[in-house]
């Protein structure tokens, strides 16, 4: 191996390891660790000077205390458990707004397919924090909404809507929409018209056509789109901070406070792991479905 | 060709309205004559010259643009040696988790990476500032190009290359006079991905900021948890009407790029 | 199709004091268990025109990039000139190839792909700028100096790509499928134009087709590859008329071939092979000796069977037949004559008269024959 192909190489691992792998051993080792009235706030401290024996002391410092802990308060749970079914809801929801828009996207005529693309495209690139803000205008008792809906007569009360779960679902679709789309478009994109043509030639009605022959064919776009919601929706922060209430748990909120508000380390990072372990079963899921269809193209 | 449809029509313009509205809205309150974000009481753009006067603004402007700049370069190098890495280099011991560790940043929640971030910052003893806000910004950014470039290095001809080699060109001449510009659109993308993904983030830079630096991210964020005001929907609509341009403008040049070629390609096969 | 080379005398290769530019010996090349070139001995002349044929797979392309240097051989030395270059990077090689693809830079213009090797060299500005005019003259390209390779068409981009690999004048030029992509009349056209060029420049050529014709046209010897190893190495002519095997016999132009066993005695050259219970046998030259009894294959090409009504007087090698099918392709038409024994024998006739009169037609009985010297007998 010759040195420059070895510096191309370590150059980013090194990089990787000492920014991605190492900061994450970090988190691993304090959550096993317990809080202190101290700079940093957690025991043990490795102390390298003493050799063999701090490090047989800092081994025994370590224990799982912290995720036991995480077991007894039923916030942990909960939010965990409302994070799952939160980001499970919304992904469910942007399939829903999702598909037809993807639908008539492949439908538009070839002149018009890359402008909708880019389209739809262009707020992913304009910034996350500022369209959720968007929504605060909207969504407040005063907004627009609110007073459009009781302008035309549609409501005399104004809604409260920020602040809660229905907030929340709006955020993340509204925000993950474009990962939901693109991928259902890129299928559909694909799908020949003959397949269509041919299954009302047997038989199909327009509907059916479309359950037996459009669906089933996109499902390998549905199962990326599904998959690019859920998994950043589960640690969300700033969509539930801004737009959802007190009782809108979700993880990567109760994260957040751990850290900032309790100043509790080592609770923090024991959140961090069980987050990562949840996600990873997700994660691997959604690599083996785009491993599968990599094969079944060749 | 299919009819379109009225299905597809409503579908379409639904979909667009509901990408686009809170953007338009957000945009006009942001000329609204009084403070009141819900009350319209004429066309101003008092809150532009509010923005412009408002010194802590500008200062956590100044410096996310110089993170944004220095961060996404790096991150480009970076990211393209990765994605060299990935593509080219065949096995060499530790591969599995080099791809694993340039994947997981693109779905690892922002808050463990920043949590992780700050700790090993703390561990180590560094102060945290522009520069931990940069070293941040520049791993999980280095990850998104890397992929955007492995993208494009996967379908390049490798022919090219060893022509260049055959030609007398040693490995890096051959990928500096041949890969690099021809891979260039690629790299371009990528560092611009890279940039408004530093010149967006709040929870990393939230992480990774110490008490002195503050990022615009930051700034807004703290602004705007004390609800809606008009100077946020003033520099929103800035950065919004920024990022669009630079987007539309870069799709449309491609897009000119593309149509161009296809008939100086059809002109050229007819003589 | 064989045309002879322009020079008849050329034939170094029959010539034992004669050295060879490039010296294959014993080379292996294996990618992991895959054996790519299995033990390959081969030696190519300064000025040669020299074909790889083989179909997808066979090793020609594996061969031709062990000589450019993108693969290393697994066993064996590759001497260039007498100096082994097996060590040597591609970038240090005397040796340029023009690519299947053409790999032409897409964002350098035609002139700076020319002069791109150049620029790697030591030569001074002036020298690039005469020798790239040169080339271009050389390809008629002039007029396209500034434009790039996708403002070109498919037939020009093909003489960038070829003048790009010659500017450097390198010893040994390799061209892999460089007529592929172009459809067929332009590539019959280049096949000329090509050997033209190889012709002035005096540079050896190294052509990697799957294209028989294009070999035969071009080239001065034409190497027949199979899984990894040279079926045969001869001269268009004698690769056509002499074939050592049935394998290149049937990969070469079409063929008939009736398998059966040799007879006991040879009369002079011939050889007698029984090839069917009461039909009488027939003869040919063996191209190797074959023992009385043993199994053989007669090879005899579709072009030199005569096809008549009457039974010819005077022949060794003949056969009755009913008429199967005939197909017509304009200047030649080719019969299918169904024999008593079940085999089919394509016999084929130059159409110098109107079709209207045919002499023969479908489910006619018709006899087919050849002279003696018109076949080949193969072992199997």
């Amino acid at each position: 191996m010759n040195i420059r192909r070895l510096l191309v190489i370590a150059v980013p691992y090194l990089w990787l390891l000492a920014l991605f792998l190492v900061p994450f051993g970090i988190v691993l080792k304090i959550s096993l660790s317990d809080l202190a009235i101290a700079r940093p706030p957690y025991t043990p401290y490795l102390d390298l000077a003493a050799g063999l024996a701090g490090l047989k002391a800092f081994f025994a410092g370590l224990d799982f205390d912290n995720f036991v802990f995480l077991t007894t308060d039923d916030l942990y749970w909960r939010a965990y458990l409302s994070s799952l079914w939160i980001a499970l809801s919304s992904t469910a929801l942007a399939l829903l707004v999702g598909y037809p828009i993807a639908y008539a996207m492949s439908r538009a005529t070839p002149e018009w397919r890359p402008t909708l693309m880019m389209l739809v495209i262009l707020p992913f690139w304009t910034s996350f924090l500022i369209r959720v803000y968007a929504w605060v205008g909207i969504l407040n008792t005063e907004g627009v909404l609110n007073q459009f809906l009781m302008l035309t007569g549609v409501i005399s009360e104004p809604l409260t809507i920020l602040n809660t779960r229905t907030a929340v679902y709006i955020g993340i679709v509204y925000t993950y929409l474009p990962f939901m789309v693109l991928p259902i478009y890129a299928t559909l994109d694909r799908l020949d018209d003959a397949l269509l043509e041919a299954a009302e030639d047997l038989g199909c009605s327009r509907l059916s056509a479309f359950w037996l022959v459009t669906v089933p064919l996109s499902k390998q776009g549905i199962i990326a789109g599904c998959f690019l919601v859920f998994i950043p929706a589960i640690g969300e922060f700033v969509i539930p901070a801004l737009l959802g209430g007190s009782e809108t748990l979700m993880i990567g909120k109760v994260l957040w406070d751990e850290f900032f508000r309790n100043r509790d380390w080592p609770v923090a990072s024991a959140v961090a792991i069980v987050l990562l372990l949840i996600l990873l079963i997700p994660i691997i899921l959604f690599q083996r479905n785009e491993q599968k269809q990599r094969e079944a193209e060749g | 060709m299919r009819r379109f449809g009225w299905f597809n029509a409503t579908s379409l313009t639904l979909g667009l309205a509901f990408l686009y509205l809170p953007m338009v809205i957000l945009i006009v309150y942001s000329f609204n004559e009084s403070k009141l974000v819900t009350v319209w009481a004429g066309f101003s753009t008092k809150w532009y010259g509010e923005l412009f006067r408002n010194e802590a603004f500008l200062d956590a402007a100044w410096v996310t643009l110089k993170v944004a700049v220095v961060s996404s370069t790096i991150a480009t190098v970076l990211g393209t040696m990765a994605a060299q890495v990935l593509v080219r280099a065949g096995r060499f011991p530790g591969r599995t988790l080099f791809s694993g560790m340039i994947y997981a940043p693109l779905v690892m929640p922002e808050v463990i990476t920043g949590l992780s971030l700050l700790l090993l910052f703390i561990a180590i003893g560094l102060d945290r500032g522009v520069f931990t806000i940069i070293l941040a910004h520049t791993t999980f950014s280095m990850c998104y190009v890397s992929v955007v470039v492995s993208a494009r290095l996967a379908t390049f001809d490798r022919s090219l290359e060893e022509a260049a080699l055959d030609l007398g060109c040693t490995p890096f001449d051959a990928f500096r006079s041949v890969t690099l510009p021809v891979i260039a659109p690629a790299v371009i993308a990528g560092w611009l991905l890279a940039f408004t993904l530093s010149l967006d983030d709040l929870v990393i830079a939230s992480f990774a900021a110490g008490p002195a630096s503050t990022t615009l991210p930051i700034k807004i964020w703290s602004s705007i948890r004390l609800g809606v005001s008009p100077e946020i929907n003033a520099l929103s609509t800035i950065l919004i009407g920024v990022v669009s341009a630079g987007v539309i403008s870069a799709s449309l040049i491609s897009k000119r790029a593309m149509v161009l070629r296809a008939r100086e390609e059809r002109q050229a096969e007819q003589g | 199709m064989a045309t002879m080379p322009a020079n008849e005398d050329f034939a170094p290769w029959d010539d034992p004091s004669a050295r060879a530019l490039i010296t294959f010996r014993n080379v292996t090349k294996r990618f992991g268990r895959f054996t790519a070139i299995d033990a390959i001995d081969l030696a190519i002349y300064e000025r040669e025109f020299f074909a790889l044929l083989g179909p997808s797979g066979c090793g020609k392309t594996t061969l031709m990039r062990m000589l450019a240097g993108f693969e290393t051989p697994t066993e064996g030395a590759i001497e260039l000139a007498g100096r082994d270059i097996v060590p040597v990077p591609p970038n240090r090689r005397e040796v340029n190839m023009m690519f299947q693809s053409y790999a032409l830079f897409p964002h350098l213009s035609v002139w700076d792909n020319i002069a791109f090797g150049l620029r790697r060299s030591a030569m001074g500005r002036a020298d690039i700028a005469a020798r790239v005019e040169e080339m271009l003259r050389l390809t008629r390209l002039e007029p396209f100096a500034r434009r790039k390779p996708h403002q070109i068409s498919g037939g020009q981009r093909q003489r960038v790509a070829l003048a790009r690999s010659l500017a450097k004048a390198p010893k040994l030029l390799l061209l892999d499928e460089p007529l592929g992509a172009l459809d067929k009349k332009l590539r019959q056209e280049t096949q000329f134009e090509l050997m033209d060029i190889q012709e002035k420049t005096g540079t050896t050529f190294v052509i990697v087709t799957h294209d028989q014709e294009e070999a035969m046209t071009v080239a001065s010897r034409v190497a027949v590859m199979d899984h990894g190893r040279i079926v045969q190495v001869d001269t268009p002519a004698r690769i056509y008329e002499s074939p050592n095997s049935v394998y290149v016999a049937d990969f070469i132009g079409d063929v008939n071939i009736i398998e059966g066993t040799a007879g006991a005695s040879s009369d002079g050259p011939n050889l007698a092979v029984h090839w069917a219970e009461g039909q009488q046998a027939l003869t040919g030259p063996a191209r190797t000796p074959l023992a009385g009894g043993q199994r053989c294959a007669l090879a005899i090409r579709p072009e030199k069977i005569a096809i008549s009504g009457d039974r010819p007087g005077g022949m060794h090698n003949v056969v009755q037949g009913k008429v199967l099918d005939i197909a017509y392709l304009g200047n030649v038409s080719t019969y299918h004559v169904e024999l008593p024994t079940g085999h089919v024998l394509k016999a084929q006739t130059a159409n110098t008269r109107r079709i209207a009169r045919r002499s023969h037609t479908w489910d006619d009985t018709v006899w087919l024959s050849w002279s003696d010297t018109a076949s080949v007998v193969l072992p199997v």
